[in-house]
């Protein structure tokens, strides 16, 4: 009865005028950009004008020497910069997670607290860090020798082999929020006559979580892992506000958004490029694409989702 | 009920986007009147004066935003002394930002009248661009010297396009009381200079040298290019480089890094992380004793420290050697090739030449030093020192502006990068010496032979 009345019924005008105001903002402001940008890329600049040429910019940046180097290294170092947020922030913002789920004293309060960082502006979260971390009258030193452990202290934001964790993990203090409130929700949905049977069944806390709670927000993990992957390989703010676009020391800190960044608008001497820029930002478009076709096919297909 | 009342809204709101999409082409014709009516209205003002007194307002672009109060207050009042027509209006962007900003609006048509250019390839290429007007037959320009032009005109030297304002010298400021408290003396060698430091770290707690590497560019402006012209020979070596019979992996370069390496026991603890604001508090807090500097600083400093300051020029590698100061064009200014106004525009480019211009902003700015030929009185006490180097040593400038950072990778960039490096001891001076010229090497075609 109700498939006849559909059928019958003539062009579901209704939907068009609801979808027409978003597609036609995210086509004007999102999607147009985003394709002139790539159109960008197959173009390059020769005596003031912009010409066609094809691959020419993506086969510069792979195999010319300096390129490629630089490519490469952001490439490398933004990896890293994903592996620190999804081994440190995400397992932390689960344990934080779990631990308010279970209803401690004053969970609203530290919901809150938690999530602070999360809203402020990088450029305060980078300066407050930057003087933390001073050498010269930075508070971590102090702090450090008042517990005794002065030694281990170190300008860990000027040494090519600390300059990227650190950052990483001011990074992961800054947005713990989000995956604690990700997971937080999830955790909160799970019904309490599943954890009530299985504790009737005998298990104990650990148990009831990675048997009963873990699998039931499998999903959520997901979206996390996808949510960081896409931001991390966007990050760009932090890494300027501490760094600049050169991203030191000795590039050490240099991830793809700081490369284009550095590539489009130039730096100091070095005037900016734009097609070889949104050679760079192409790149970047693509290595998300890939992440997230990933996500979608290979983990989101596969994962069983328990209707609960 | 409810849900005719979202209909008839969002009814509303698609009638509101058609039109908005059918009125686009309107806005071009209002404008037009309104322009004309602009027009109609300034003439109808002053009708009694001749057209060439009508009051015009001219635009300024700089990333100077530090030099707001002094454009507003002393040097556009000034002008306006003898130009009662000509307003001027000075809108500075962030130093970081301006490059970008400017590019997008001299796109856009919408930059100033006047156009702050930046030393050298940035300029020039807004030149070529057809942005900048050429100023070749500007009275007044012959006021300033051809070493003073050479970072704003074309290659062949053929065409000059703004008007050079100011140039910065480097060398080391320091603290005097501390100078006097441990009765210390100028150096005049590297010897000196290194076991001057040796002392003040030996006898007191104060800081001998302060400089940070984290920002980068410390190390190659202030550290590098500071000294380094006592060791390529100035004008000679920077030249040499262009022309490629000199390189990088030369004895000069390598000392020069030498040099540098040899400051970190001397520099603050964790200097790899201590960045450019940190060591300026650093030493106007009083506790570090040298600071290697720009004359840009004097101002700032003597604001804000509170103990007596001098300056030395950079020690030379052996005594009795002509010695040689980066005394870098920094800063000059241009016209916006479409401005409205080009008459004005020029009227104002050329009172910069005159002497009255040179010493207001040598004075209203100590540190930075006209580029006219110019003689004028300097009264602030610190920057008369730094001045006074020029007449006892050769000039140069900083040896990456001028043609050499055209390609990838930038020598600038590189220079920042291992002249950093090396200071925080991770790469030796022949390594650097070795990255720097292969990437020169890599695109420049006098240095492949």
């Amino acid at each position: 009865m109700q498939k006849n009345s559909i059928v019958g019924r003539r062009f579901p005008w209704h939907i068009v005028v609801f979808l027409a105001p978003a597609v036609l903002v995210y086509t004007l402001f999102m999607v147009y950009p985003l394709l002139d940008s790539l159109r960008l890329s197959f173009f390059t600049t020769t005596a003031n004008e912009r010409v066609f040429a094809g691959l020419q910019n993506y086969v510069k940046l792979f195999t010319n020497e300096n390129w490629s180097w630089n490519f490469w290294n952001a490439f490398r170092n933004n990896i890293i910069f994903f592996i620190i947020h999804m081994l440190v922030q995400n397992p932390i913002g689960l344990l934080l997670a779990s631990i308010l789920a279970a209803k401690v004293k004053l969970h609203e309060v530290y919901r809150t607290v938690l999530f602070m960082p999360t809203v402020l502006s990088v450029v305060i979260i980078g300066f407050i860090w930057q003087l933390i971390l001073n050498p010269l009258w930075g508070v971590a030193q102090s702090i450090l020798e008042l517990v005794n452990l002065g030694e281990l202290y170190g300008p860990w934001l000027g040494r090519p082999e600390s300059a990227l964790i650190t950052i990483s993990l001011i990074s992961v203090w800054q947005f713990v929020g989000i995956p604690m409130i990700l997971f937080y929700t999830a955790l909160i949905g799970i019904p309490e006559e599943l954890v009530e049977a299985a504790r009737v069944d005998g298990a104990n806390g650990w148990d009831v979580f990675w048997r009963v709670k873990f699998p039931l927000i499998l999903p959520t993990v997901g979206i996390v892992a996808i949510l960081t992957f896409v931001g991390n390989f966007n990050a760009f703010d932090l890494i300027y506000t501490m760094k600049g676009a050169l991203a030191g020391p000795e590039f050490s800190t240099d991830i793809m958004g700081t490369f284009f960044y550095r590539t489009f608008f130039g730096q100091q001497l070095q005037l900016g490029n734009p097609t070889m820029g949104a050679t760079v930002a192409a790149m970047m478009f693509l290595i998300i694409l890939i992440g997230v076709l990933i996500y979608l096919f290979l983990w989101q297909r596969r994962i069983t989702t328990y209707e609960v | 009920m409810r849900k005719r009342l979202l209909l008839t809204l969002l009814l509303v709101f698609a009638l509101m986007l058609a039109s908005c999409g059918g009125q686009e082409e309107e806005p071009a014709e209002p404008q037009a009147g309104e322009e004309t009516a602009q027009e109609t209205e300034e003439t109808a003002e002053e009708p009694a004066e001749e057209p060439a007194g009508e009051e015009v307002t001219l635009i300024i672009e700089s990333w100077r935003n530090d030099d707001l109060a002094v454009w507003q207050d002393t040097i556009i009042p000034a002008f306006n002394e003898d130009h009662p027509n000509i307003n001027v209006e000075f809108q500075p962007t962030a130093p970081a930002e301006y490059n970008g900003v400017l590019n997008s609006k001299l796109e856009a048509g919408t930059a100033g009248d006047l156009i702050t250019c930046r030393p050298f390839d940035a300029s020039l290429e807004l030149f070529q661009q057809g942005y900048l007007a050429p100023l070749n037959d500007l009275e007044g320009m012959d006021n300033f010297s051809d070493v003073a032009k050479s970072a704003w005109r074309t290659d062949d030297g053929s065409t000059v396009f703004c008007v050079p304002m100011a140039s910065v010298i480097h060398g080391f400021i320091y603290n005097q009381d501390i100078f006097n408290e441990l009765g210390l003396e100028e150096p005049e060698t590297q010897e000196e200079f290194m076991s001057l430091l040796e002392t003040i770290q030996q006898e007191s707690d104060y800081t001998p040298l302060v400089m940070g590497t984290a920002d980068q560019w410390e190390a190659a402006t202030m550290g590098f290019q500071n000294i380094g012209p006592n060791y390529w020979q100035g004008e000679e070596g920077r030249l040499a480089l262009i022309e490629g019979e000199a390189a990088f992996t030369d004895q000069a370069y390598i000392d020069t890094w030498q040099a540098l390496a040899a400051w970190a026991p001397y520099l603050p603890d964790g200097y790899e992380a201590v960045s450019y604001p940190d060591a300026q508090s650093l030493f106007t807090l009083g506790q570090g004793a040298i600071y290697p500097a720009g004359s840009w600083e004097i101002q700032l400093f003597e604001s804000q420290a509170d103990f007596e300051m001098g300056a030395f020029p950079p020690p030379l590698p052996e005594a009795g050697q002509t010695c040689y100061i980066s005394d870098h064009t920094d800063i000059a200014l241009g016209m916006n090739a479409n401005t409205e106004h080009p008459e004005a525009a020029r009227e104002f480019l050329q009172w910069m030449t005159t002497a009255e211009f040179a010493e207001l902003y040598t004075n209203a700015l100590p540190g930075f030093f006209t580029l006219s030929n110019h003689d004028i009185e300097v009264e602030n006490e610190l920057a008369r020192e730094f001045l006074s180097w020029r007449q006892d040593c050769e000039e140069t400038i900083r040896n990456s502006y001028q043609i050499l950072s055209r390609g990838e990778p930038n020598l600038e960039n590189e220079l920042w990068r291992v002249s950093a490096a090396v200071i925080n001891g991770n790469m030796t001076p022949e390594q650097a010496a070795q990255e720097v010229q292969e990437g020169l090497e890599s695109w420049y075609e006098p240095q492949q032979q």
